[in-house]
């Protein structure tokens, strides 16, 4: 094992995953599900955010068609759409995406449909966003396990 | 032994009574895959047997409650409790809560009620209904120990209550019984105490919840 490369994508994994708190796209949450992941579970957390951003997918398409025509808006279904991804997103500590549920359930609340197709754009673009982020941390445990490292622990507070 | 009771007494002749810790099983109930997920691997973290499903109606389902006797058989392992989230489709966290109290096999299951909206008068229905706590969305690993806790501390009362008048018979039988446990409250003062109980305690700490 060659130490010094194992030391350097520690500090990498670490200062990228903190980061990514700092920005705001994560929040406490994220970390109580690192706490859930060891050596018996090394894909806890890549799983569980797998199942989030499908999840995004499927109700973000759900969402859009319910607001594709203008004259005929199912609110309700909107509605839903946005509490399960809300629900969802505060799960897995997806910061950002959470916040703009904040915002889209209240477009939906005074039936806002211009509000809520941007509201959608941007909870489809944060999604996105936050997978890549996501993909190139994953990216680089593996990396240090490959280098025969162990994944830090980063204490965010 | 009543419907939810896990604690098996191990009484060999002429030995110490010994309860053996068992393993809590437990039946989560969320629509939501990703909660659904994260709950398990919570659980099995805090060593429970876990059984999920997606909503009220299979949660009633797997417990035979839906009037098909013979789901009754798909279990495997009694349900020592029960974790719900609120906000489903069909059946509610509340109104699967209401169904389990009124049926006389399972009310003594205790029920724990999630939801990601902090609103008290929920809450207050919930433990009226005779929830066992309400926990804020998303749970943590501290939740799910601390009502761990909970019910292994119920659990263990009830055991030790049928342990102490095991014991009283034993004596009164003039079998010979050099007791483990620690035990040392009045016997004469021993009640039954219901697994299922109204958190009014409780309420007070659901400020400290978030």
């Amino acid at each position: 094992m060659n130490t010094t490369i194992v030391a350097q994508l520690q500090r990498q994994f670490q200062d990228y995953i903190i980061s990514l708190y700092q920005q705001g796209f994560l929040d406490n949450q994220f970390s109580e599900l690192r706490k859930l992941q060891d050596e018996g579970t090394p894909d806890f957390v890549s799983e569980v955010v797998s199942l989030f951003f499908d999840d995004c997918a499927k109700l973000i398409n759900n969402m859009s068609k319910s607001l594709e025509r203008p004259e005929n808006v199912d609110f309700k279904q909107v509605d839903s759409g946005v509490h399960q991804l809300k629900g969802s997103s505060s799960s897995v500590g997806a910061r950002m995406v959470k916040n703009v549920c904040i915002s889209f359930k209240e477009c939906c609340d005074v039936q806002n449909r211009e509000g809520c197709l941007r509201c959608l754009q941007q909870v489809d673009y944060e999604y996105k966003m936050l997978k890549t982020k996501l993909q190139d941390l994953f990216k680089l445990e593996q990396q240090i396990l490959q280098a025969g490292g162990t994944i830090p622990q980063v204490d965010i507070n | 032994m009543a419907v939810g009771e896990v604690m098996r007494m191990e009484i060999p002749a002429g030995g110490d009574l010994t309860v053996t810790p068992p393993e809590l099983h437990v039946l989560a109930v969320d629509d939501s895959i990703v909660d659904r997920k994260v709950i398990e691997r919570l659980l099995r973290i805090s060593a429970c047997k876990v059984t999920t499903v997606d909503s009220g109606a299979r949660a009633l389902q797997y417990l035979g409650l839906d009037g098909n006797k013979g789901a009754s058989d798909l279990k495997d392992l009694k349900v020592n409790l029960i974790v719900t989230d609120y906000s489903m489709p069909g059946l509610t966290g509340y109104d699967l809560l209401k169904k389990i109290k009124e049926s006389s096999t399972f009310r003594e299951i205790p029920v724990v009620i999630m939801s990601s909206e902090n609103i008290l008068t929920r809450i207050e229905q919930c433990l009226k209904e005779g929830a066992e706590d309400f926990l804020l969305k998303p749970v943590k690993l501290a939740d799910v120990k601390r009502i761990k806790q909970l019910i292994m501390r119920n659990e263990a009362e009830e055991c030790k209550t049928s342990s102490l008048s095991n014991k009283r018979k034993l004596v009164e039988g003039n079998i010979d019984t050099s007791s483990s446990s620690s035990s040392s409250h009045d016997d004469s003062s021993v009640e039954d105490i219901p697994s299922s109980k109204r958190m009014k305690s409780e309420f007070e700490n659901l400020s400290s919840l978030h």
